[in-house]
């Protein structure tokens, strides 16, 4: 097979900092290459050099940059252009941000043909909803006429890979394609470059997600800190790693075999897991309703019961929309339900105000998706800290060295006090949100996608860190994601939502392995599981 | 659509409200202000009236009556559109406005016209380029923004009427005569409104969209024009009050330092001479253009944002595909 493109020791730096530092690979034609890292490997910053969009005070070097065997580096802008969209098709993630908000998607498709066929307007037309159908959107003609937040965000993603396989280019660089979309939804969308791909198109995928990658990808290459440490066949990559990075990205990917294991490599904590305790939360067939804009009510959550137990994790599944966050609002106090009942401690929601409400707030807490957005930036480590133990009745004096044993129970010391939120990374700072939650001794933390903003070694190390405080103080977890594999590797039980009602709940085990529903059923076919293509 | 309409409703409901309380509040000044109305109606303080005129005077205009008498009546005629009789002019407050109306109107959209093609351009040719290309823009845009309009008109007339002599000092007749006050008038707002408009347009540019319709090949220019000025339009929007405010309070002033016709200089003069009738009509104006702008940018922003055409996004709308 003949190289598409071929890149030999491809240098990338801004400023006096280097962010890929001599990397080689090459996609040959109707070949998948995945590139993957975590984030700051420098993956991103080389598909987009591919198309000469590095950025703004970019210093680009390589020995070989060919597209078909042209020369990348000696390409003028007006030589891009017909590059961009026409030899090559790009796909960002997240088509919500990556298609412009005020256009009609049909106009974003027609932009492409405007610039890269000879097809009169009316043509264009035709060939908009050729395209919307062939990448697997019903109704094309409507479709190309809606605004992108108009569409789910599986249509969303299909009008954008639309976009980019209109000028028919010869290589596709998909950049994170399916990592803002559920998993169902994820799994059409692989299938759909699969099949592009066999319409003997080259594509390079870029992935933080191993599985993701290895459903569809023929080789891998793997990326840490600018650099390749590892390249080969996926099979081969995946089943006999051969570099130690490589090896440690793929134990610390939560799936089945990794329950009661550790993620991160470190050793566990002395001591066993302390079995489930008494009932700390009981949720008895809440009901919420919300009002549309449109004036129609629409149910939520429909009729959802659940205990929780202290030293337990129970996991809620769903896609979104499926009621996971509004059933975890309630639980907390944050929302009303309509009917039904909350019982906190053997206290209900509904039967305490003031005081004693926030009392009974200070027993559960929650930790967020994203820290950075749940910290306020200005305050420091140290402030977080006190804030929350102030709540908790902590007196002045005890605070700061609570404050301390917070950390070190969370991983951290003291010396973490002084910073601030931007200070740390993504991992301590999730682990700071542990800390305080933990602040006023809760029965309960209501953990909400805790780990979906975070890299797959950071991410095992904050699981980890849950198990290890939950050893320590029987702490219960309310566990809401959408990934089935954390929730496998974490919980002891799970519900299965859908449309705001719980289809399915159980054991973990029982509900993976011979899962009941058809939903559920449809979801766990549907993870991407770590098997060579 | 429905949701249009409605919001149309809405704003002419409240601009109603808006015009009552300035015709009120019209009422009110003349009703508190010092001295007899009726001594003003027969040629103000230095004209000395028998008491038979002013008795005369005071009936003719129903003075004597209660106030909620004359209250209602001050309604009914704002309401036909009758905005009383000039102290001063000694005709309907209506036709002096009506006659200076034409050519503040044309030195507004002129200048409108002006401050906006240049915040524009300058913004598109600048935004996200070389940091002195940015900083020579922004220079440029604060110094003319804090410069007094009053200040800049006498630098233009200096070097284009007296020095160059290319331009007309004065006058209100004709198109020569329209383009140093349009510049002076539109220069301070252009300058703040291309500083706004830089700053939307760089936070725009560096959205994952614009990222996205480069790799489509399209030429920078298009991508700026197509994609981000939209985007960046909704803050100059917003801005609206503020810009129309300055265009109508500037006009003043550049009318009087340009001697050109106009509302404003109606008003000057009228503020001179006490003469309230036209002062308060000019005052019932301004408020109908505000009112009047106000529903503008509400229709402006659905024309840019097609979002808000509909009702506001919300997770139940989205429409699920079955795929």
């Amino acid at each position: 097979m003949t190289a598409v493109l071929r890149v030999e020791n491809l240098r990338i730096g801004f400023g006096a900092g280097t962010v890929v530092d001599g990397i080689s690979f090459e996609v040959r034609r109707g070949e998948c290459l995945a590139l993957v890292g975590e984030s700051g490997s420098g993956k991103s910053v080389t598909a987009r050099t591919l198309v000469g969009l590095t950025g703004d005070g970019a210093t680009v070097r390589a020995d070989a940059l060919t597209f078909d065997g042209r020369d990348l580096t000696r390409l003028r802008e007006r030589d891009w252009r017909a590059i961009r969209g026409g030899r090559i098709g790009f796909v960002l993630q997240d088509a919500l941000v990556s298609l412009d908000p005020l256009r009609r998607v049909g106009k974003e498709i027609d932009e492409v043909l405007a610039a890269h066929t000879p097809l009169s307007r009316r043509a264009r037309a035709e060939r908009i909803a050729e395209l919307l159908a062939q990448v697997g959107v019903p109704e094309p003609g409507l479709r190309a006429r809606q605004l992108p937040h108009e569409l789910s965000g599986g249509l969303r993603q299909r009008a954008l890979i639309a976009t980019a396989i209109a000028g028919e280019p010869e290589l596709i660089i998909a950049d994170e394609p399916t990592t803002a979309l559920d998993v169902t939804v994820q799994a059409q969308v692989l299938d759909l470059l699969a099949k592009l791909k066999s319409e003997d198109r080259s594509l390079l995928i870029i992935s933080h997600d191993l599985a993701v990658v290895s459903r569809l990808a023929d080789r891998v290459a793997v990326m840490k800190d600018g650099r390749i440490v590892e390249q080969g066949p996926v099979h081969q990559v995946l089943r006999a790693p051969a570099h130690d990075y490589t090896r440690s990205l793929l134990a610390a990917i939560p799936a089945e075999h990794t329950k009661g294991t550790r993620l991160s490599g470190t050793p566990a904590p002395p001591g066993e897991r302390r079995p489930p305790g008494d009932v700390v939360i009981r949720v008895d067939a809440v009901t919420k309703s919300f009002r549309g804009p449109d004036g129609v009510a629409r149910q939520a959550v429909r009729d959802v019961s659940f205990t929780l137990r202290a030293a337990e994790t129970v996991g809620i599944v769903g896609e979104s929309g499926s009621g996971k966050t509004t059933t975890a609002r309630i639980a907390l106090g944050l929302t009303e339900p309509d009917s039904g009942s909350v019982q906190v401690g053997g206290q209900a929601w509904s039967e305490v105000t003031g005081r004693d409400r926030r009392a009974l707030r200070r027993s559960v807490q929650v930790v967020y998706q994203d820290p950075l957005a749940s910290f306020d930036p200005r305050y420091t480590v140290a402030k977080v800290l006190d804030e929350a133990l102030a709540v908790a009745a902590v007196p002045r004096e005890r605070r700061r060295d609570r404050a301390v044993e917070l950390l070190e129970l969370v991983g951290l010391d003291a010396r973490h006090l002084p910073r601030r939120p931007l200070q740390l990374s993504g991992g301590q700072r999730q682990r700071v949100a542990v800390a305080r939650a933990l602040a006023p001794r809760p029965a309960v933390i209501v953990c909400d996608e805790p780990v979906s903003a975070l890299d797959v070694s950071v991410q095992a190390q904050v699981l980890d860190l849950l198990d290890d405080v939950q050893r320590r103080t029987g702490v219960a977890y309310l566990f809401i994601s959408h990934d089935l594999g954390v929730v496998h590797h974490a919980c002891d039980r799970v519900l299965v939502m859908k449309d705001g009602q719980v289809v399915e709940q159980g054991p973990v085990e029982t509900v993976f392995t011979s899962p009941e529903h058809p939903y559920t059923r449809e979801l766990i076919a549907a993870i991407p599981r770590l098997t060579a293509a | 659509m429905n949701r249009v309409l409605r919001l149309i409703g809405w704003r002419l409901l409240a601009g109603a409200g808006v015009l009552w309380g300035a015709a009120t509040l019209s009422f009110l000044v003349i009703q508190f202000t010092p001295g007899d109305p009726a001594q003003a109606i027969v040629g103000g303080e230095n004209a000395a009236p028998t008491p038979e005129v002013i008795a005369q005077v005071t009936r003719e205009y129903g003075l004597d009556r209660p106030w909620y008498e004359q209250y209602l009546s001050h309604l009914g005629r704002v309401l036909h559109g009758d905005l009383g009789t000039s102290y001063r002019l000694h005709e309907p407050v209506t036709q002096a406005i009506g006659e200076q109306a034409g050519a503040t109107v044309e030195l507004a959209l002129a200048a409108a016209v002006v401050a906006l093609t240049l915040s524009v351009a300058v913004a598109l040719a600048t935004a996200r380029r070389r940091r002195w290309v940015r900083g020579a823009a922004s220079g440029a845009e604060l110094l003319v923004a804090s410069t007094p309009s009053f200040w800049l008109g006498i630098l233009l007339l200096t070097v284009f009427s007296f020095g160059l002599r290319i331009l007309p000092a004065t006058g209100s007749h004709g198109f020569r005569s329209l383009i140093l006050p349009a510049f002076a008038l539109a220069l301070p707002i252009a300058g703040v409104l291309g500083h706004v408009l830089r700053e939307a347009l760089e936070e725009v540019l560096e959205e994952p969209f614009i990222v996205s319709a480069r790799t489509r090949g399209l030429a920078d220019l298009t991508v700026r024009l197509r994609h981000a000025l939209r985007h960046a339009l909704t803050p100059l929007v917003t801005m609206s009050g503020y810009w129309v405010g300055a265009l109508l309070g500037g006009a003043v002033i550049t009318e009087t330092l340009f001697t050109r016709q106009g509302i404003g200089r109606l008003l000057i003069s009228a503020v001179d001479a006490k003469d309230l009738p036209v002062v308060l009509g000019v005052v019932l104006l301004s408020a109908g253009i505000y009112v009047l702008v106000n529903l503008v940018v509400d229709l402006l922003y659905l024309v840019i944002d097609p979002r808000l055409r509909e009702v506001p996004a919300a997770a139940g709308r989205v429409v699920e595909g079955a795929a």
